[in-house]
């Protein structure tokens, strides 16, 4: 029996290669502060990558050993608590540039359902995520999705997960 | 002349039959490495800003509203009293659900809902919010999460009922009509301590 010709397999896998690097996105922020978001059980998936514009806040990483260092150059208004915008460590006042700037390089189908992931760590006080979320509301950036991880229920219910 | 011929002949060729290797290892590594960030979380929809012109003082009935209070040591109260988060779930389809239409409880009006024709809505029922500036924001969305759990099972259960499979399966008409019936109307209260 004459074997089937493999010639063509690497051009296969090329073009699934190909198809896989144009459609998911490889997020590649640099983190500047630590988060560990809350855990829900009532989560679902965020749609559309290309719509969604994200928005950091924990406590910052410092890329220098000293363990000393800590305790001055981090503390501000708000606790050690620190909000970071794409790459850079921002303050509330940065935050209407940065959705002005993200919307601008939405198309218009994306800027109808815009979302705001806010990925905040869990000790962050409620100060801070509440005048963020005013913030937004003043700038027309009404929907948001509190980042969280999926929390397994008790055994006694079945969850399925959503879709 | 055999020698020219020969070299033409034998001109080395690049050996391609680790092509497939290779890219089987591309494609692995980005399989691997863009499935990692899947993105989920709690959504929520916020009202427009207000314009402090048209401040709307509406009378609201006692009965109609359930209000939630987070302090500065992360304490849950519904309506001054301390409850868990697993109660307040229960609480709160008691109270947007309000099965035996009892006096303490939400009002319902009759509507007309598509797909699952007249039925008794409770679209006067608010649930506020407070939380202190310093209560955790594991704390306000554990609450969230509560409410959302709430929120959900009486759907859930209004959906297998009417339409035989769980609200997450429901076609968006089918979501539209059970949100209607148990519509989310929450309103979050700054606090400027």
């Amino acid at each position: 029996m004459p074997m089937l010709n493999t010639s063509s397999l690497p051009d296969l896998i090329f073009t699934v290669l190909f198809f896989f690097m144009i459609v998911t996105h490889m997020r590649d922020v640099d983190l500047k502060v630590r988060y560990e978001v809350p855990q829900g059980t009532e989560i679902q998936k965020l749609g559309h990558k290309a719509s969604v514009v994200h928005i950091y806040v924990g406590r910052r990483m410092n890329v220098n050993d000293n363990l000393n260092d800590n305790v001055n150059e981090n503390v501000n208004g708000n606790g050690e608590f620190f909000i970071q915008l794409n790459n850079e460590i921002a303050t509330l006042a940065d935050i209407k540039a940065f959705l002005d700037n993200e919307r601008s390089r939405m198309n218009s189908e994306d800027q109808g359902r815009m979302t705001v992931s806010i990925k905040a760590d869990r000790d962050v006080p409620m100060g801070l995520i509440s005048d963020i979320k005013q913030t937004l509301q003043q700038n027309y950036a009404l929907r948001i999705n509190y980042s969280a991880t999926e929390r397994n229920v008790n055994v006694n219910e079945n969850e399925d997960e959503r879709r | 002349m055999k020698m020219f011929r020969r070299r033409r002949q034998e001109v080395p060729q690049l050996n391609t039959t680790s092509t497939a290797d290779i890219s089987f290892m591309l494609l692995i590594f980005f399989l691997v490495t863009s499935s990692m960030d899947t993105d989920k979380g709690l959504t929520s929809q916020l009202p427009p800003p207000e314009d402090t012109t048209e401040q709307q003082e509406q009378e609201v009935k006692q009965r109609n509203v359930l209000e939630l209070r987070l302090d500065a040591d992360d304490v849950l109260t519904c309506n001054g009293e301390a409850i868990s988060n697993d109660e307040l779930t229960k609480r709160i389809e008691e109270f947007v659900a309000n099965v035996s239409d009892a006096a303490d409880l939400p009002e319902k009006s009759e509507r007309e809902v598509h797909l699952i024709g007249k039925c008794r809505v409770s679209d006067r029922h608010i649930i506020t919010i407070e939380a202190d500036r310093q209560t955790t924001y594991n704390a306000y969305f554990e609450m969230q999460n509560a409410i959302a759990r709430g929120y959900n099972n009486l759907r859930d259960r209004l959906a297998r009922s009417r339409f035989g499979h769980a609200y997450a399966v429901c076609s968006q008409e089918e979501r539209d009509a059970v949100a209607m019936v148990y519509p989310k109307r929450i309103s979050e209260v700054r606090s400027e301590k």
